[in-house]
């Protein structure tokens, strides 16, 4: 019943991503129109993979950190992908790729850094210090990429700041493929790890006592789920509480089982960032809010109230 | 006939980084099936140690851990998971749960990667939450059951990994006599009727001595005594062990110490 809720709101909001939009096309003219297929649909669905794999690898990280407020971007990886953009527009880098390229580039970096501090006596992931690693790392980014931002000319700035905040209005077939392509590897090492992570919610030595190589696990996740968020970024910009909100969602609907959180979050993360892009298109047409925002805007109330929740209880 | 040895430790030390002296020095241990052993000794005596180094998590200095003659270190977690149930001193509940799911949690190194968990699971967790007198606990939130069920449970999801031997490190720690009492009825019933072997962990010096076959005792990381309850708990080599005088009595053919008060060691 909930899952057909989930499998209808799924179409629901692709549905409602394709139809409306500044341009009115009428509903029989659609299947015709390039407004649809070159415009409406590869954004919907680039949208829709970027949101899943924003919530997958959510679920992933705050079972590995064993923290419920982890996030994708909280390990560095905003930091990093922000400075590669930013260094990429102040050295004016040609081409459509050079941007995506680079915020790849930061993320991943930022990654290798986090990790390598994470590792404790040179073998062990400590998801503490990797929590703490990763706080720093993206702070000292910050700081570099602010400094280059106030050099920096304004025009230059101002697209620096948009993209930071994520969109899809570069979205196309070829982005879309990319990320086809790439996000089903992390995808499904995650969900190969399911069960385990279950266990290391119990703690890393009775999870290996029931039988979780814990040490490995936590070397996967970390980094299927880093490299997820890294793709994510390259394509969409930073796009926060996707990955907070959603598997908190998911999980006080579905419960705290990785194999339904997992695909269930990818799918919710999949309808939050269409609907949200959606609603980022059409509000203020013909110009366009950064996606960033209005998660943001729907999700900051939202993780205030989940705050509450457990606080109280 | 010779029962099977499932746990073999012999000569075995560790240290952990930055540590001063060994945690473990030179303990040796043999588990076969159908015994119950305890383990005693007093705070920070090795052994929680032992258990780690015995079943692979860490890596011994000195000596060997073998579990059914093979290195503990050369199993893979999910292969020992099916041999060795482990009931850890503390775990965390990041998530609330029902009892049945924790219990399920044992079934892991059972199930395939992607498999879905197979009638022959669900039996089997059945089977453990009634071994263990929960089976009315099955539907319950973990967060509202007392202590002593709590243990129940966790003793069950160990239960459902179907091992051959149940480790349990402290288990009744923080509970009162009658939940006390049960779990060690319970532990002892199913080495009995199971043929399992148990290797439990405890401060209990009395129960143990009441309910194991074999006892080690450990002080400082070494072994200061092992073998029957009657033979290592003197009143001479307890009294050294837990620095503090003590008599020993006997109730039902099995030793009792009893801590002496201070007049009525200088009368």
């Amino acid at each position: 019943m909930r899952y057909a809720l989930l499998g209808l709101a799924v179409i629901a909001t692709l549905g409602a991503a394709v139809l409306l939009g500044p341009a009115n096309v009428p509903l029989r003219d659609l299947l015709g129109s390039p407004i649809f297929w070159q415009l409406r649909l590869p954004r919907a669905v680039l949208a829709f993979l970027v949101g899943g794999a924003l919530g997958a690898s959510g679920v992933g990280l705050q079972a590995l950190v064993r923290n419920p407020l982890a996030d994708p971007f909280l390990l560095g990886l905003s930091g990093g992908a922000g400075l590669g953009a930013v260094v990429a527009i102040a050295l004016a880098l040609p081409g459509p790729w050079a941007l995506p390229l680079a915020a790849f580039a930061g993320a991943v970096g930022a990654m290798a850094l986090v990790y390598r501090l994470g590792l404790v006596g040179g073998a062990q992931l400590d998801p503490r210090v990797l929590l703490l690693g990763g706080v720093a790392v993206g702070a000292f980014a910050a700081a570099v990429t602010t400094a280059i931002v106030s050099l920096a000319e304004a025009t230059e700035l101002r697209n620096a700041f948009l993209w930071l905040w994520g969109g899809f209005s570069g979205a196309s077939w070829t982005t879309v493929l990319v990320i086809a392509v790439y996000a089903p590897l992390p995808l499904v090492v995650l969900a190969a790890a399911a069960r385990p992570l279950d266990l290391l919610a119990l703690g890393e030595e009775p999870a290996q006592y029931l039988g979780a190589d814990v040490r490995r696990l936590k070397q996967v996740v970390y980094l299927a789920a880093s490299l997820l968020t890294a793709a994510a970024v390259a394509v969409a910009g930073v796009i926060g509480f996707v990955g907070l909100i959603v598997p908190h969602v998911c999980r006080l609907v579905w419960g705290r089982l990785h194999r339904t959180l997992l695909p269930t979050a990818f799918l919710a993360g999949g309808i939050l960032l269409v609907a949200s892009d959606t609603l980022a298109r059409t509000v203020v047409a013909p110009r366009e809010l950064p996606v960033g925002i209005v998660t943001a805007l729907v999700g900051v109330p939202l993780f205030a109230v989940l705050l509450r929740r457990w606080t109280v209880s | 006939m010779d029962r099977e040895l499932i746990l073999a430790v012999a000569g075995l030390g560790c240290r952990y980084a930055d540590a001063a002296r060994d945690a473990l020095c030179d303990v040796s241990l043999e588990v076969r099936a159908g015994e119950f052993h305890a383990v005693l000794g007093p705070n920070g005596s090795g052994k929680t140690t032992l258990v780690r180094a015995g079943l692979g998590l860490i890596r011994p200095s000195a000596g060997r851990a073998e579990v059914l003659g093979r290195p503990a270190t050369g199993w893979s977690r999910r292969e020992l998971a099916r041999v060795v149930g482990v009931v850890p001193q503390r775990e965390d509940n990041l998530f609330p749960q029902r009892v049945r799911e924790t219990v399920l949690l044992g079934r892991y190194p059972h199930l395939s990667l992607f498999g879905d968990v197979r009638a022959t699971d669900r039996a089997a967790v059945e089977r453990a939450l009634v071994a263990c007198d929960a089976a009315d606990l099955a539907d319950r939130w973990l967060w509202t059951l007392s202590g002593g069920e709590y243990q129940r449970v966790r003793l069950a999801r160990a239960l459902a990994q179907e091992p051959k031997l149940l480790v349990l490190d402290e288990p009744t720690t923080s509970l009162d006599v009658r939940h006390e009492m049960q779990l060690f009825e319970l532990t002892r019933a199913l080495v009995d009727a199971q043929g399992l072997a148990a290797l439990v962990i405890t401060h209990h010096v009395n129960l143990a001595a009441r309910f194991a076959d074999q006892v080690l005792l450990l002080s400082e990381g070494r072994a200061v005594a092992r073998g029957a309850p009657g033979d290592v708990l003197t009143a001479e080599t307890v009294q050294n062990v837990f620095a503090w005088p003590m008599a020993i009595t006997s109730f039902d053919g099995r030793p009792q110490m009893i801590p002496l008060r201070t007049k009525e060691t200088n009368p």
